[in-house]
């Protein structure tokens, strides 16, 4: 077999899939209420289309946009709309969200199903995939349908899906990949018709060799989709870095995945899109992994959006005696949460729940010590140290010169670091002072 | 619903929420270990004065940042194991023969003035070692430079004095060299086990190698300024460090004499004082290189290499401003 691919540098933290990994995905308890974010997207804001005191049913749209980087938002149960109002979200901002209280029966609107999903003409697979509210399930939450509508001078000729799942915890995907491979794939092929492309990829991490099986005796059949085994390392699965790993492309600083050809789209998202195609169902519900050492009972769960992470943490046992931090999303990318009161969104891949001896406090940190391992493993070729003093002495305009907006905040940097300097917070005061 | 959160509480803060295990202290102490063997060389050819001088050095450093931090009401360092290590590679940068208040000094100089004045670990420009051996070889240049012979078992009781090997080679050449320690092949012997006059811990190759195989196995420190030094100074010496004509030196006797392996290994790759990005750091050794085969060729010391470091932790900034690692997307950018 070829060497797995991969980017340069990365870092190799500790994994701890194990805690997840095994546990097939079950069916989270149809909630009593949800609470659905108007923005749960990179875009515009959708605004309610339904009044306080309405009736709706599970599918149907409570909130709907016209802008073009945007996405509609779907009620996930049936019941009654009892308050539109801020709440809090998992990026710990305050969101317009409609609340629902569930009536128990769980009823649809019609979705209409389209069994020959492979005939539809592009214009109208992407008017469905944004219809049913589709985004970017890996975290980063950008409407699919505007990915698939690149302008006309970026021609693409590659689609790939993003299997890595290199945030450490995280078994969302790969859970996915092994019980539903024919439906992802099925995903991969109507977005690349959607594209008119022909190359489609799969990669995943070596880590997951299960999935890896389930994916080629998936895709067997299909001459022009290619699953890659990828090395486990993080961020293996950021777009850059996975296209440099599948074809060899550097997206250009700055740049966008288009800019060299290629759209990268997660497994969830691929999942989602062949079930709104084919049956007309939107974006309702996800895969959420609920794991840690934090969490009693970690599991992968299917989860209604909307639920309250506090509904979902107690069907997995709840808590134990010394959590001390909540997650939404995986170790290195994701967001600390102040109370467990906020709703799973369709960005939340994982609730991870670490205890008090995984906790590394950053309040104490030292002055850098010149040990260049951030400069070794930053994916991205800048100079962290360089960047980190610079924000630190408030000389945020000369970050420039140090290519700051390249910086992803991926955290690598911060994560080898022996000064426990908060690289990432350091980044980001930088990128907020000043104008790219 | 919310019992549960309130139950615990919750700690809210910047991603990544999980960190490697590298802490400073870590890396120091496991530098510190590193140099143990050359430690238990220098006490075995110069004796119990060995770790007395050692001892002295590391005492007063850590004495000396302790009682500089906590009379400025800051918190002390002292657990990170920077300042051992300061005292460490100080002692074993000075003869056996110097007395009390040598050490002392040098290690006040190294850790008050070069580290701590000038903001503490991670602000200073200078080696803090090295200064302080500086410092002492230019205020005692007597005391700094008296040799005793290696003595071996623990008899430094009546030890002679000489001169280091670099001293004989300058002095007198190859062939007075060859004299004193007989034939090439014993010459080679003598200077890799350490069985020869010089700094306590500087003496030993083979002693020095296995704690720089230790560091370099870690990842502590890399092969960039190590090789590129010694590669540099290792040409050199061919070209024109022989007596009859270019390219009929003997590189090896300059590679395992004087400071060079101490200095490559364990001081020039001081994170603080080089260069931070891998390619500056080839620059930094090979400039290192140059400046020790100057001094030791055409110099007026017998040894270079305290002063090459010196002089190019002088240039570390300016090489890293100089060299940038490539961006990603950068290539193609500029193609555009
Ligand atoms: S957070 Fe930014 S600077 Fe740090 S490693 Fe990631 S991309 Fe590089
Ligand atoms: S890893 Fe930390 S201490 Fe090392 S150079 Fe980077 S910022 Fe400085």
């Amino acid at each position: 077999m070829s060497k797995a691919a991969t980017f340069e540098r990365g870092i190799h933290p500790e994994y701890h899939k194990e805690l997840a990994a095994g546990q097939s995905i079950v069916q989270a308890k149809l909630p009593q209420r949800v609470v659905i974010p108007v923005s749960q997207h990179i875009g515009a804001p959708a605004t309610p289309s339904v009044n306080i005191g309405d009736e709706v049913k599970k599918g149907q749209v409570i909130g709907s946009t016209t802008a073009f980087v945007s996405s509609p938002v779907h009620s996930s149960i049936s019941g009654k709309v009892i308050a539109i109002a801020d709440f809090p979200s998992a990026t710990g901002r305050m969101v317009q969200s409609i609340v629902i209280e569930s009536d128990g029966k769980d009823e649809a609107v019609p979705f209409k199903e389209h069994p020959d999903y492979l005939n539809l003409p592009p214009e109208e697979i992407k008017a469905i995939i944004k219809d049913a509210g589709i985004v970017g399930m890996g975290g980063a939450a950008f409407p699919t349908s505007v990915k698939l509508s690149p302008p006309k001078e970026k021609p693409i000729d590659t689609v790939i899906i993003n299997g890595a799942e290199c945030e450490p915890y995280l078994t969302a995907d790969h859970r996915l990949m092994v019980e539903r491979p024919k439906e992802v794939v099925e995903g991969l092929k109507i977005i690349m018709k959607s594209l008119g492309v022909r190359q489609g990829y799969i990669g995943i991490e070596e880590n997951k060799p299960d999935a890896i099986e389930a994916m080629r005796s998936a895709a067997s059949g299909e001459s022009n989709i290619e699953v890659r085994p990828l090395e486990i390392k993080y961020p293996q699965g950021a777009e850059k870095m996975l296209i440099k790993a599948i074809n060899g492309r550097e997206v250009p600083s700055k740049g966008l995945p288009m800019d060299v050809g290629v759209v990268v789209q997660n497994v969830g998202t691929a999942l989602a899109v062949y079930e709104a195609v084919r049956y007309g169902k939107p974006l309702i519900e996800r895969v959420v992994t609920v794991t840690g050492r934090g969490i009693r009972k970690p599991a992968n769960m299917m989860v209604r959006i909307g639920t309250l992470m506090s509904e979902v943490v107690e069907q997995c046992g709840g808590l134990v005696e010394d959590a001390v931090k909540v997650i939404a999303g995986g170790p290195m990318m994701g967001f600390a949460q102040w109370t467990l009161d906020v709703p799973v969104v369709k960005g939340t891949s994982g609730i991870l729940v670490l205890t008090k001896d995984e906790y590394v406090s950053s309040d104490e940190y030292s002055a850098c010590i010149r040990c260049g391992s951030c400069i070794d493993v930053c994916p991205m070729g800048l100079n962290p140290s360089m960047l980190s003093i610079l924000s630190e002495k408030g000389f945020f305009e000369e970050t420039k010169e140090y290519n700051i907006f390249d910086c992803f905040e991926c955290g690598s940097c911060a994560y080898v670091c022996p000064a426990k300097r908060p690289m990432v917070q350091l980044m980001r005061l930088a990128k907020s002072q000043i104008k790219p | 619903m919310a019992t549960e959160a309130k139950a615990h509480e919750l700690i809210v803060s910047v991603s990544p929420h999980v960190r490697g295990k590298e802490t400073v202290g870590r890396i120091m102490w496991t530098v510190n270990l590193s140099l143990l063997p050359a430690f238990i060389a220098a006490v075995y050819y110069f004796g119990p004065r060995a770790a007395y001088v050692t001892g002295l050095c590391i005492l007063t450093a850590v004495l000396s940042e302790h009682i500089y931090q906590v009379s400025l009401k800051k918190k002390t360092t002292i657990g990170d194991g920077s300042a051992f290590l300061t005292g460490l590679l100080l002692g074993l940068n000075l003869p056996a023969s110097v007395p009390f208040y040598i050490p002392i000094i040098g290690a006040v100089i190294a850790i008050v003035i070069t580290k701590l004045l000038f903001g503490g670990l991670g602000y200073n420009i200078f080696n803090p070692a090295l200064i302080g051996r500086a410092f002492l070889l230019i205020s005692f240049p007597k005391l700094m430079t008296i040799w005793t012979e290696p003595t071996a078992r623990f008899v430094a009781l009546d030890a002679k004095t000489t001169a280091t090997p670099l001293g004989i080679l300058k002095e007198g050449g190859l062939s007075q060299l060859m004299q004193v320690f007989g034939d090439k092949t014993e010459l080679y012997m003598s200077l890799l086990t350490g069985n020869r006059a010089g700094s306590l811990g500087e003496t030993s190759v083979i002693a020095l190698l296995i704690g720089a195989a230790i560091l370099l196995y870690r990842g502590y420190i890399t092969w960039h300024i190590p090789v590129s030094f010694l590669a540099t100074v290792g040409v050199l010496a061919w070209v024109f460090g022989g007596q009859s004509g270019f390219f009929t030196g003997d590189p090896v006797i300059h590679l395992i004499s004087g400071g060079l392996i101490l200095g490559a290994f364990f001081m020039a790759t001081d994170y603080v004082t080089c260069p931070t990005i891998r390619k500056g750091q080839v620059i930094f050794g090979i400039g290192c290189g140059i400046i020790t085969m100057l001094i030791r060729l055409k110099g007026g010391f017998p040894e270079g290499v305290m002063f090459a470091i010196l002089l190019m932790n002088c240039f570390a900034p300016l090489i890293d401003r100089g060299v940038k690692s490539k961006l990603f997307g950068a290539v193609k950018e500029q193609k555009k």
